[in-house]
């Protein structure tokens, strides 16, 4: 069987399993064994993928398979990976491993895994395909979870949020639809597979005019782009802990990889020219995003506020067309899925502890619960782009990239993001300021106990994913960069 | 012998009284009797026509009996269903039913 | 000299062992360890700046940049890459001797000082942490190398000026350093982002060779806003050396950082990180001279001007640590002053030596002046001027040590001070009379200042008697046995580090410093003017006298001068408002009208256009909802009367 295949399998043996499970030990041992059969799995394809890169450089997709599904309509469930994938497929089976360490103690923890299985599942197979209408079908397969974890699980306004969350996304995903159809009946040959139409058809620019903003609007909204965000800080604050990690931390990295995948690769013409649209769009969510985080009270709202800038740095990156830019990019999505699961696994542990989120009831938890303080400082310091964590390389290579632009416009927003940098510190520094120093705010506080083991053993796996990173940013960047040319090669081609 | 026009004024009638009865009664079993005077009406037709149109063949007036023993298993279960509305809800005013909807 | 790595490496390491492993250990145990550590580390500094400077460094004539060690660390586009590696030139090696000596200095002192604190272990992760940083920020090889160890020293800035973390004031002063210093390096990265679109290189070498002719032509003809590019570039990079620095207005957080333990103020905010944005600056030198040699003019009067106006906020203050601080101010402006009335080459570069030298004796006498200041707070255990007073009896070497640093600083001969502070002043004096005058009268007002601190300290008797004041207070002192409690000499560990420094600061100025550093690397003589330093010596002397003759002795006059300073004087006092000019911007401007109005706009325009969607479908709904009754009598009745209308219809027409 197909390497890549066997990220699918595994959630599905692992939803078996779960239905034949009895007790939580059972539960237990089974989402351990399967998330590190994962973690395994993904380590092992990067091996595999460097391997077979250098024997064959020129392949643009490798572990390249198809099995036709539908005849009729020309669907296959067709396979492959390039250097962007592999990272995203690393990302989430690092944040699936780890998120289940953070939900240890879950209630109908049956019910909650199977769901869980299932999102992963969506992920892993949204991430392998290069067919249109299957990559479609796991990004659906992946949303659905979602409103059940939410409103099943979540905390506060549950039910509104998911009903937002998925509406919303759902409302993207219908204009995601009607771009997959668009360009499976423009591009000539009714294909949906994503090699072919980018290598082989041309889908006329009369139609890309009207496709781009629908694929790109689509995937934007699970992207965080201004203005549908809206779900994101409402979603976040209701989520469960691991659930607000897998969303943050993977989910909305699909729709970075979308409009990477499906917008710009399969347009580049309009991406050329509509793409200073959408730019404008993702300067405001930068700047807008870290504004608003640095009044927020609740401390999942701050952080999904800064997802939102952080994510909008990643469209941002996307639409500066250039090579170093969009390697930026996908190393932002990376660094964002760390450190944001980071911020959310933390959250939860401070919350289950508190239970507040409110920042103006907390003070002094550095005194209290040190390693989780730390652990947030860590995270903060990611965030803000500390050199030698994963930010820092990430935001660099996205503001250098960016500069190299030649006209003004581009240039003049690059700076316009580089504010973000000074606004992010002041947010995370309040935070950091009120919750974790300071004299202690609630007596009831002191006796609160620090992270159990499995607290740990999540937060120090993010951690030590986030520093590797940031340490060590030469083998990212080229297994991404590589895989970028031959995108850049094709818009430089128009 | 008898007109046509006499039996078929008799089954209108009998049809719209029974529509009329349908539509504006609220206690279900004036309902399930419109009903029936509906389902009688155009068994009344069924009878008239075969008997007029082909004296020497009995489809119509088979079909009259059908229709006469589906309408008595309908009125069976229809009632069935009424008694235990009425043992769950307490009456059997139609615009009370509506629980499934709510 | 790949053996220089060490230097870097044994700092990072010590920062994963204390740091990981510290809350394990005993923390003296950990102390120790740190210490040992920084120690080897000096000793390898020690043995590179002989190497360097007494066998390989020079060719020729010429002082070599040697690249011991460069390796590519991230890839952006074909031609601009982050190199992490090893630069050793005249400033950088004479940079690592400083950095070691005095972090060597402060390590030891802290065993005494930080004694018995909580988080004893994490104060050395930090302070391996701060080392490793500015070491590598002095040896950085290209432009983006320096920033990521900037941001490192600003990060490590401030957890150390927040480590009393418990303390609100603390922690809003690491706060407020961090996000000033922070929002200079937004420049800095811009500045960056500039340079390097155009000349496509960060390196260092490249930049700076064939007197900075990359940048010339490369940036030549672009303009901005009516500025040149060059001008513009190297402004915004300026301005992130000017917030590490802490020129005006940007000086505001360095005050403040004296929340810090005061080993802390006297490693990172006197000696070494401060002196970063002089180092950016005389490290980029050829490229300001010869691209922009306005910033440079840009850079002499913002120097001249910050150095004035901390001298003069110095003066009123009362809080010992406080008058440090704006003194180091005053004294880094000093060097800002050099660099930018400098000219490149021989003996007409004389300012950029100077600066350097200031620069080298500087970190000495001010790592002397606050490690004193340390010992009196331990004895005393109070930052307050009026709680001090009379304490040469009790506290000897303090007292000479610290009178040793006071005359550096005041420039008298033959303390170093004097050599240094003469030839920035005779660079100025051949570049602008106004930069000259000023310098000149910020020379006095320093000899001035300087010795009111050290007589209130020593001297002076305290408001009060100093015996009932300390035995009201049962805490500020550790009297032996129970009786009059008496402040003491500190341990030897302390006391070591005083003396180290004091024998630096006396000598240090012999060193015949224009052999080593030059503006362009050839060694040069550089002689005393005699007319310059004896102007400097007068009003350093003048300064000295009146200062004897108002504090002395325990007098009303310095307060009845105050008195008729008036409104000055409080403005002084009050460090000319700036910082509630500071409070202003960050907490009414930024927070209350725009970050609030941004997060109402969107909970209340976005997210409402949003949830105003899904009413409207909501509330559309509800109204076609009634069609659907659920009513099989009204779906009849509409079925009968449909079927009746196209019954009519179709007989009637």
């Amino acid at each position: 069987m197909n390497i890549l295949s066997l990220f699918v399998v595994v959630p599905v043996l692992m939803i078996v399993f779960l239905f034949l499970s009895k007790g939580m030990k059972q539960i237990r041992t089974i989402m351990v064994t399967g998330a590190s059969a994962l973690l395994v799995l993904a380590a092992t394809l990067v091996v595999l993928f460097l391997k077979e890169r250098a024997v064959s450089p020129d392949a643009e997709m490798l572990f390249v398979s198809s099995i036709t599904w539908f005849k009729p309509l020309n669907i296959a469930y067709s396979v492959g990976v390039d250097g962007i994938s592999v990272v995203m497929l690393v990302l989430s089976s690092i944040i699936v491993f780890t998120g289940i360490f953070s939900s240890w103690n879950m209630d109908m923890a049956k019910e909650y895994f199977l769901w869980y299985c299932l999102l992963s599942l969506g992920v892993f197979g949204f991430f392998i395909s290069i067919d249109l209408f299957t990559m479609f079908m796991f990004y659906e397969i992946a949303l659905i979870p979602m409103y059940l974890l939410i409103g099943l699980w979540g905390t506060g306004r549950k039910e509104y949020s998911a009903m937002k969350l998925t509406l919303m996304l759902m409302g993207g995903s219908a204009f995601l639809l009607v771009g997959i159809v668009g360009i499976y009946y423009t591009s000539g040959q009714a294909s949906m597979n994503l090699l072919e139409i980018a290598n082989n058809l041309h889908i006329p620019y009369e139609h890309q005019r009207w496709i781009f903003p629908a694929t790109f609007l689509g995937f934007g909204v699970l992207g965080a782009l201004f203005p549908f965000h809206t779900w994101s800080p409402d979603g976040h604050a209701s989520a469960p802990t691991a659930v607000s990690m897998l969303h943050a931390g993977v989910l909305m990295k699909l729709g970075g990889y979308g409009c990477f995948r499906v917008a710009i690769y399969l347009m580049p013409e309009a991406a050329h020219e509509l793409g200073w649209i959408f730019l404008i769009l993702t300067g405001i969510s930068v700047v807008y995003g870290a504004f608003s985080a640095v009044v927020q009270t609740d401390l999942k709202y701050i952080n999904a506020y800064s997802s939102v800038s952080h994510c909008g740095l990643v469209l941002f990156a996307i639409l500066m067309l250039n090579q170093t830019a969009m390697t930026g990019a996908v190393m932002q999505m990376l660094s964002h899925g760390l450190m944001t699961a980071l911020f959310f696994a933390l959250i939860g542990l401070i919350y289950g502890r508190t239970h507040t989120r409110d920042i103006r009831e907390m003070g002094g938890l550095m005194k209290i619960m040190p390693f989780a303080s730390v652990c947030y400082v860590i995270a903060g310091l990611a965030s803000l782009g500390l050199p030698g964590l994963s930010g820092f390389v990430a935001e660099m290579t996205i503001f250098v990239g960016s500069f190299q632009n030649t006209d003004t416009f581009h240039r003049v927003l690059t700076i316009v993001a580089c504010c973000s940098i000074v606004i992010t510190a002041v947010y995370i520094l309040r935070t950091v300021g009120k919750i974790l120093y300071g004299p202690v705010q609630d007596e009831h506080h002191l006796h609160l106990t620090d992270a159990a083991w499995y607290e740990k053993v999540s937060a120090v796996g993010l951690i030590l994913a986030i520093a590797a990173m940031g340490m060590l940013p030469f083998g990212v960047s080229d297994i991404i960069s590589k895989s970028i040319v031959p995108i850049v090669e094709k818009l430089a081609g128009i | 012998m008898i007109k046509v026009e006499y039996y078929l004024i008799i089954s209108t009638l009998m049809f719209f009284i029974g529509i009329f009865g349908f539509i504006t009664r609220k206690n279900m079993i004036a309902i399930l009797i419109s009903l029936e005077l509906v389902l009688n009406a155009v068994e009344i037709n069924f009878a008239a026509f075969n008997r007029y149109l082909y004296p020497h063949q009995l489809e119509g007036m088979f079909f009259t009996l059908f229709g006469i023993a589906i309408t008595a298993a309908e009125s069976a279960v229809a009632l069935a269903i009424i008694i235990n509305a009425y043992r769950s809800i307490g009456n059997i005013n139609i615009n009370n039913m509506n629980k499934m909807k709510n | 000299m790949e053996y220089s790595l060490f230097i870097l490496v044994a700092p990072f390491f010590l920062f994963l062992v204390l740091g990981l492993l510290g809350m394990k250990m005993k923390p003296k145990v950990a102390g120790i360890i740190g210490t040992i550590g920084m120690g080897l580390c000096a000793i390898c500094a020690y043995t590179v700046a002989y190497q360097y400077f007494f066998q390989t460094g020079k060719v020729g004539e010429v002082w070599q940049q040697i690249i011991p060690l460069n390796f590519e660390w991230l890839r952006f586009t074909e031609n601009l890459h982050i190199d992490l590696g090893i630069l050793l030139d005249p400033i950088s090696v004479m940079m690592l001797v400083v950095i070691t000596t005095v972090s060597l200095m402060v390590h030891i002192y802290s065993l005494g000082y930080m004694h018995g604190e909580t988080g004893f272990q994490r104060y050395y992760a930090l302070l391996s942490l701060f080392s490793f940083s500015m070491l590598g920020l002095v040896v950085a090889t290209n432009i983006f190398q320096m920033y990521i160890f900037w941001e490192l020293v600003g990060v490590s800035s401030y957890s150390l000026i927040g480590f009393y973390y418990t303390k609100p004031s603390a922690v809003s002063a690491s706060k407020k350093a961090f996000i000033v210093t922070r929002f200079a390096d937004l420049g800095f990265l811009i500045g960056i982002l500039i340079l390097s679109y155009y000349t496509k290189t960060f390196d260092f070498g490249t930049l700076t060779a064939n007197h900075a002719e990359l940048v010339t032509t490369s940036l030549a003809g672009g303009t901005f806003m009516g500025l040149s590019l060059a001008t513009w570039a190297l402004t915004l990079i300026f301005m992130g050396g000017a917030g590490k620095s802490a020129m005006f207005p940007l000086h505001i957080w360095l005050p403040d950082a004296m929340e810090g333990p005061t080993p802390v103020s006297a490693l990172i905010h006197a000696a070494t990180m401060v002196v970063a944005g002089v180092f950016l600056v005389a490290r980029l030198f050829p490229v300001y001279f010869f691209a922009a040699p306005d910033v440079l003019e840009l850079i002499a009067y913002v120097g001249t001007f910050t150095a004035l106006f901390a001298a003069v906020i110095a003066i009123t203050q009362t809080d010992i640590k406080r008058v440090l601080a704006f003194s180091t101010i005053s004294q880094i402006a000093y060097m800002m002053v050099a660099l930018g009335v400098s000219d490149y080459g021989g003996h007409d570069g004389l300012g950029y030596m100077a600066s350097m030298f200031h620069l080298f004796t500087h970190a000495f006498f001010k790592a002397l002046l606050f490690l004193g200041a340390g010992s009196v707070i331990h004895a005393v255990h109070s930052n307050e001027m009026s709680q001090m007073g009379n304490l040469r009896k009790y506290m000897p070497i303090t007292n000479i040590t610290f009178a040793i640093a006071c005359l550096a600083i005041a420039g008298i001969p033959p303390f170093s001070g004097f050599f240094s502070k003469d030839e920035i002043l005779a660079a100025a004096f051949h570049n602008h009379p106004l930069i000259f005058w000023t310098l000149w009268a910020v020379a006095g007002l320093t000899a001035f200042y300087m010795w009111r601190l050290y007589y209130c300290i020593f001297w002076n008797t305290p408001k009060g008697d100093l015996a009932a004041e300390h035995s009201a207070d049962s805490n500020s002192l550790q009297g032996v046995g129970g009786h009059h409690h008496t402040p003491h000499e500190s341990p030897w560990t302390m006391a070591a580090p005083l003396i180290i420094l004091a024998v630096f600061s006396v000598f240090s100025g012999l060193i015949p410093f224009a052999d080593f550093i030059s503006s362009d690397n050839r060694p040069f003589h550089a002689h005393i003017d005699w007319v310059v330093a004896s102007l400097s010596i007068g009003v350093g002397v003048i300064g000295i006298a009146i200062a004897t003759v108002l504090y002395l002795k325990k007098s009303d006059k310095p307060a009845e001068i105050a008195q008729s300073l008036g409104v000055f004087y409080k403005a002084a006092l009050h460090k000319f408002y700036l910082d509630e000019v500071w409070m202003w911007v960050t907490q009414t401007v930024i927070f209350k009208y725009i970050c609030m109005p941004i997060a109402w706009f969107d909970r209340h325009i976005i997210d409402a256009a949003m949830n105003g969607l899904a009413w409207t479908t909501q509330k559309s709904a509800d109204s076609v909802k009634g069609l659907q009754s659920g009513q099989v009598q009204f779906y009849a009745w509409v079925f009968v009367a449909g079927s009746i209308l196209i019954a009519v219809l179709v007989l009637f027409t």
